[in-house]
């Protein structure tokens, strides 16, 4: 016990007294909590739209003036040419061009149908959905409007018989900011702690001074624990101020039990670490350990459903999943936050992380040795 | 120049000596294309929904088929009680329930209309955002056809063109992503990685006191990895031609000098890094954090930077990644030209030459 003591005041003067990484280690996850939360949103606030308007009739100007009214519109163009449209398109400067055709308000009133065509750049397909959502349904609206003027009718029921009604559950209010800080401090708290415990040991290889601590009597298990511990206490000290910035800068939730956030952390950090020390002893050099380190995390990060749905994900990367830490990590971290969800809740997660624990673990340690 | 020569040589030796490095090099570009290529979708497709179907008529069911069978939603559960929502909310079952009032059907006859409650699990707002949008979408669509069925009203009909990638497949936007990212990062991090590398180890200090200039040095340093980070960018342009049908509409030649621009404004951002850190630690944390997020978040890679607030939008001028994913789109998808881009690949020239300029002076101060 008083080994681990030792090793584990020779690793935190070392952090500490590393004065260029200490703030690096804090400031900056911190930092980028701060502002990248606030990029991840599909809410369409902006959508450039550039109006061809053949018809110009009081039934076509009518339905533009419905998009300028929209707070969701940047009607900052007309033009007379389906082309001119299309080249703005091209130059990334309109997301949609409306082109309303020749007798349009004709056709309206004396054909009942009558076509707008819409052209959206949908490199981003999942914008282009939604603006086409959006778009359709300001042209619905303004449908109703028509048909309640034009043919004296105004009963809602018959134009619109079907009725839907929907509410948002656990965030009415549609922030997509509570979703995001557990999201982002999953990632924040990984990077850490598989970084530094990474390049830890193969820096002292790179250095010499493993050889030095090589002959000493330190067991391997003692070795190990004293490389872990610093780095889970960093790892968990950026987990609460993460949690706090989250609560008091962002008004994230916490419904579920605090300690019992903290105490998957753990598990999920151990898992993390373990593996960090693996690839660490099989590494030769930190240029390779980083790159390897650098490769996993942005397959285990992006696989992990923080910015797309792992439901939306084939059979089989959900079948990769199952030995994605982060996976779970992601998931259980929002279900407890956000739902209030309980330990039986996370169960299946929390047995599959505690296994993976002794998996990297013992990998980490069988494959330390003692001779460089 | 002789000495030039031989100095390139052995930082290419270096190189091709350290094989696991190499592998990881090579492989991993394809790897992550590849997994990324068929993981990362923002399309709904399948999506569990439950139904709580208080009706039961023809109507709920024919609604109920409808939204199935448009391909966006499974239906997973189907409940019988207003109990069971809470639970299979909670346990993340389904994101989705759609819920049928009572004598539908008979509302809708009798009183001309009948209303369907929608219940999304809002933990994830963009995702509960985008399914709300698709589902009313469809009922709003079945709805319009029970109009004009029977009354003959003026019919407005919005007619989408999606231009460019009018099947909405993701990969079009995330092979230009992942590309900016892998190319900047790989690039940024080697080149800073392998200078920190000497001057941990001492080596450096050998270089500096040889006849060779320190523009050299850098440059014969830098050299290799320009190279390698170009077979890599080529291997992804031909994963995502031969494997996902990127299209190349634009010149090909184009897009080759686009992507030889930018892995030179990556590397020099990478010799910036250098210079300023003093061990490989602090030059990995750099390059790892100070682009890795800020590449994936504000570079159009996922989320449009229009929508952001807009200091992110400010900020996002500044992240090279955004000009260069602006370019490969433009080249590849849109099939568009020089007079298109030009704007993009001068600000990409000017951050080079900041870079450079920058490195050449702080290069200097530790000399002396």
């Amino acid at each position: 016990m008083k080994t681990i003591l030792f090793i584990l005041q020779k690793e935190f003067i070392q952090i500490f007294r590393n004065k260029t990484m200490l703030p690096m280690i804090f400031l900056m996850p911190i930092l980028q909590l701060l502002i990248l939360v606030n990029a991840a949103t599909f809410e369409m606030k902006d959508i450039d739209m550039v109006v061809v308007d053949k018809d110009l009739s009081s039934a076509s100007r009518q339905l533009t003036s419905k998009f300028e009214g929209s707070p969701f519109y940047n009607l900052n163009r007309q033009s007379f040419s389906v082309k001119e449209g299309k080249d703005k398109l091209l130059e990334d400067e309109a997301d949609l061009v409306m082109v309303i055709p020749d007798h349009f308000e004709h056709d309206l009133r004396n054909e009942n149908e009558a076509d707008v065509q819409l052209l959206i750049n949908a490199i981003n397909g999942t914008a282009a959905g939604l603006i086409n959502a959006y778009t359709s349904g300001v042209i619905a609206d303004y449908n109703k409007n028509i048909i309640s003027e034009w043919t004296k009718q105004p009963k809602m029921a018959e134009t619109n018989p079907l009725e839907v009604i929907y509410s948002y559950w656990y965030n009415p209010e549609m922030n997509y900011k509570i979703y995001m800080v557990p999201g982002i401090l999953v990632i924040l708290v990984t990077i850490i702690s598989l970084f530094l415990t990474a390049l830890n040991i193969v820096r002292e290889k790179e250095m010499g001074t493993i050889e030095q601590i090589n002959v000493t009597p330190i067991r391997k298990y003692q070795f190990i624990v004293g490389k872990l511990v610093p780095f889970l206490i960093i790892a968990l000290v950026e987990l609460g101020i993460g949690l706090l910035i989250g609560k008091f800068l962002f008004d994230v939730p916490m419904i579920g039990s605090l300690p019992l956030l903290f105490g998957f952390a753990f598990v999920y950090l151990l898992v993390i670490l373990g593996f960090g020390l693996f690839l660490s002893v099989i590494s030769e050099s930190q240029q390779q350990v980083m790159f390897v380190v650098f490769f996993f995390m942005l397959v285990f990060i992006l696989m992990g459903g923080i910015f797309t749905p792992a439901e939306s994900m084939p059979e089989w990367a959900r079948y990769v999943n199952i030995i994605n830490p982060i996976a779970y990590f992601m998931r259980v971290i929002r279900m407890i936050m956000l739902k209030g969800s309980g330990f039986i809740d996370i169960l299946p997660e929390f047995i599959g992380l505690v296994i993976y624990a002794f998996i990297s673990l013992s990998l980490a340690v069988w494959r330390y040795r003692k001779v460089a | 120049m002789n000495r030039f020569i031989g100095f390139v040589k052995k930082e290419f030796i270096h190189i091709f000596r350290d094989r696991r490095t190499l592998l990881i090099l090579f492989g991993m570009p394809i790897a992550q294309i590849l997994i990324f290529g068929y993981v990362i979708t923002n399309e709904i497709k399948e999506a569990k929904i439950a139904v709580y179907d208080k009706s039961k008529d023809a109507v709920t069911r024919e609604i109920t088929d409808k939204l199935v069978s448009s391909g966006y939603f499974t239906l997973a559960k189907e409940i019988d009680h207003s109990g069971e929502i809470e639970e299979i909310f909670q346990k993340g079952e389904v994101r989705e329930i759609v819920i049928f009032e009572q004598d539908f059907d008979k509302k809708l006859k009798e009183e001309g209309s009948a209303s369907i409650q929608l219940l999304l699990d809002a933990t994830d707002a963009n995702m509960a955002n985008l399914l709300q949008s698709y589902t009313s979408g469809i009922i709003q669509d079945y709805s319009q056809k029970i109009t004009i069925e029977k009354s003959n009203a003026p019919v407005i009909k919005p007619k989408p063109r999606m231009l460019f990638n009018n099947e909405l497949k993701g990969v079009y936007m995330f092979v230009p992503g992942t590309m900016a990212m892998i190319l900047m990062l790989v690039s940024a991090m080697m080149t800073s990685i392998s200078i920190t590398r000497e001057k941990e180890t001492g080596t450096m200090e050998v270089l500096l006191v040889s006849p060779l200039k320190s523009f050299q040095v850098i440059i014969g340093k830098v050299t290799p990895y320009v190279l390698l980070a170009f077979i890599n960018g080529i291997v992804i342009i031909a994963l995502g031609y031969f494997v996902f049908e990127m299209p190349v509409k634009g010149s090909l030649v184009l897009l080759l000098s686009v992507t030889l621009l930018y892995i030179i404004m990556s590397l020099s951002l990478g010799i910036l890094i250098s210079t300023v850190s003093n061990s490989q630690e602090v030059a990995m944390f750099v390059s790892m954090f100070a682009l890795m997020l800020p590449t994936l978040l504000l570079s159009n890679f996922i989320f449009p930077v229009e929508n952001m607030p807009w200091p992110l939008q400010w900020l996002s001028t500044i992240i090279p990644a955004k000009y260069f994913v602006t370019l490969i789109k433009g080249i590849m998808i849109k099939g568009t030209g020089l007079a298109f881009v030009w704007k993009e690949i001068v600000i990409l020239l000017l951050f080079t030459s900041i870079f450079i300029t920058a490195s050449i002076r702080k290069f200097k101060i530790r000399l002396e």
